[in-house]
């Protein structure tokens, strides 16, 4: 599309819609000062103990809660963005590459998901994890303290099971147009099947790869939905956590935490950038 | 067997769907199934689910009761529709401007303008909520802004109370899925040809005529996918009508959460969720059908 002839008016709008996009960050980060415990007005830049306007971010380092929650967040978002990949890149090679028996059916329930609602799947994969322990718990008579329960190991297959699709959609939209000679011609020149998948054909579909993986990463930290249906003693994440305080009480710590999740993310973004580019 | 892999192709694509289709099947067929025979049973005393065929579950949720006529569990399928429409009505008038905006700004420009619609996306989906709850509440950002203004008019001024209600429930839904509106428009319009324009104009077309007989009709796939993106995830959200409308707010989703959670209810929350992915299935296909499939949304 051509850069010309903007109306003034098209203008204002943009302007005004960033203002409502950015609105609520800007009074998070802000509110992140405050010296109001209550948090409802702000009533002056905090200025207490060592850490001066910084206080509540001290305080939240100090919070066990919130960084057993971090922890089991990125345990979760790791760990499901690593297999998912994996086995997102392989169906998306699969879909896009191969003809095989079922390939028609195998397409249908990889975009499933996608059109499911969140709290429907969260309901199934509750009621599934309920049955299966339930029986097993009953099956093998196991003391209390041996039961299976709902935990991390539940929360990362369920966050594994609705990232593949959306690894498979971005992994596919990149091996659009593969060329296959490339790899008929690393295996003419004596390369075995290996060595032509990791020099010919991982260095080509790579950055598709990334694309998905980052896309499973984010989809994982920001679930609140699936999460909370599968989760279980000690295995809060942070967005479980959150919910948890605002149905209470919340103090600036809430904003402290909010302001150094977007830092921390511009940070990531901004590294990534910075890779692609080098490449 | 190696040697075998190795010639046939055929074997080579069913072992690479192999995992796809082994967690497919374990976490989204099984799943439903068990939801869906759930769906079919009963409540004891206790809370447990008694395994039975019964309709019971899905004629009360429809409004037939063995009391009679009750609408409840109706009108929240109903509110819980007219709101997943009106915010994405409202989502699609903001973020067309916008996309369209950077659509039509210099080239260097438009990936920084994209990643500025991208950043508030990067906190947590719980956290913007919470953003709104410290926007809207009686004593908050927004109350005092008008207060003070009203206050430099010399006019009275009654703070609104907006939170907890309807309107703020829907302001914090538009708010939460506007990125996904905007990034799949701004693919589809960035593909338009420039040449496109230059013929409209040709053709004597004024800036309105080519805007709604050449623009409009081409980012239509960057509209479906971001409608898409938009509804299914506002039809079946609970977090949002929880925290900021309240207790007077009932969606599908507060239901579904409140009958396994509270009300120990399975087969009843299990009906309702069943209810939910057929409404949106059936809203989908039709849509996508109407409308053209939205290749987009791997762009988005």
């Amino acid at each position: 599309m051509s850069a010309k002839k903007r109306s003034p008016w098209l203008t204002l709008v943009s302007i005004l819609v960033y203002f409502f996009l950015y609105a609520p960050i800007i009074v998070l980060i802000v509110f992140s000062f405050n010296a109001s415990r209550t948090n409802v007005v702000f009533e002056g830049v905090v200025n207490q103990g060592p850490c001066g306007p910084f206080y509540w971010y001290c305080e939240l380092f100090r919070n066990r809660s919130v960084m057993d929650a971090t922890r089991n967040t990125l345990i979760i978002a790791f760990t499901s963005t690593v297999v998912s990949t994996i086995i997102g890149t392989m169906a998306a090679l699969a879909l896009q590459r191969y003809d095989f028996f079922g390939k028609k059916v195998s397409e249908t329930a990889l975009y499933f998901p996608i059109v499911t609602p969140e709290i429907v799947m969260g309901i199934g994969i509750l009621v599934f994890f309920s049955a299966v322990f339930g029986w097993i718990n009953t099956a093998l008579a196991l003391a209390p303290n041996q039961r299976l329960t709902m935990g991390l190991g539940t929360v990362i297959v369920s966050h594994i099971a609705f990232s593949i699709p959306f690894v498979t959609l971005v992994v596919r939209a990149r091996l659009h147009g593969f060329d296959d000679r490339l790899e008929e011609a690393a295996m003419d020149l004596g390369a075995n099947e290996f060595t032509t998948f990791r020099k010919v054909t991982l260095p080509l579909i790579a950055p598709g790869v990334l694309a998905g993986a980052m896309l499973a990463f984010t989809l994982s930290l920001d679930d609140f939905i699936i999460t909370f249906f599968t989760t279980g003693p000690g295995a809060t994440t942070l967005p479980i956590y959150v919910y948890g305080l605002l149905r209470r009480i919340v103090t600036p710590e809430l904003n402290a935490l909010s302001t150094i999740w977007v830092l921390v993310v511009l940070i990531v973004v901004a590294i990534s950038q910075w890779f692609q580019r080098r490449e | 067997m190696i040697q075998h892999i190795r010639e046939n192709r055929r074997l080579q694509g069913f072992l690479l769907i192999l995992p796809a289709m082994f967690v497919m099947v374990t976490l989204l067929v099984i799943p439903l199934t068990l939801t869906v025979i759930t769906s079919f049973g009963q409540r004891d005393a206790d809370g447990n689910v008694i395994y039975t065929f019964t309709l019971e579950n899905y004629w009360r949720l429809l409004g037939f009761t063995e009391q009679g006529w009750d609408d409840l569990y109706l009108r929240i399928l109903l509110r819980s529709l007219w709101l997943a429409v009106q915010t994405t009505v409202i989502v699609i008038l903001m973020a067309y401007p916008l996309a369209y905006f950077i659509a039509r700004s210099p080239e260097k420009r438009r990936n920084f303008l994209l990643f500025l619609v991208l950043v508030p996306l990067w906190t947590n989906f719980v956290i913007r909520i919470y953003a709104w709850v410290m926007i809207l509440r009686s004593q908050g950002v927004f109350n005092s802004t008008l207060g003070a203004m009203a206050g430099l008019l010399n006019v009275p001024f009654q703070p609104l109370d907006l939170y907890p209600s309807q309107t703020a429930v829907l302001i914090g839904m538009v708010y939460e899925f506007l990125p996904f509106m905007i990034l799949p428009i701004y693919t589809s319009l960035e593909k338009i040809e420039p040449s496109l324009y230059e013929a409209a104009a040709d053709l004597y077309a004024n800036a309105f005529r080519t805007f709604w007989r050449v623009t409009v009709p081409l980012s239509m796939p960057g509209i479906v996918a971001g409608t898409i993106l938009t509804f299914i995830p506002v039809i079946g959200t609970f977090v949002v009508s929880d925290i900021l409308g309240g207790r007077q707010v009932i969606l599908v989703g507060n239901l579904v959460q409140r009958q396994f959670l509270d009300a120990r209810n399975p087969p009843f929350g299990a009906a309702a969720s069943i209810i939910l992915l057929v409404m949106t299935l059936v809203l989908t296909l039709y849509y996508t059908r109407r409308f053209g499939l939205g290749e987009e949304i791997a762009a988005g």
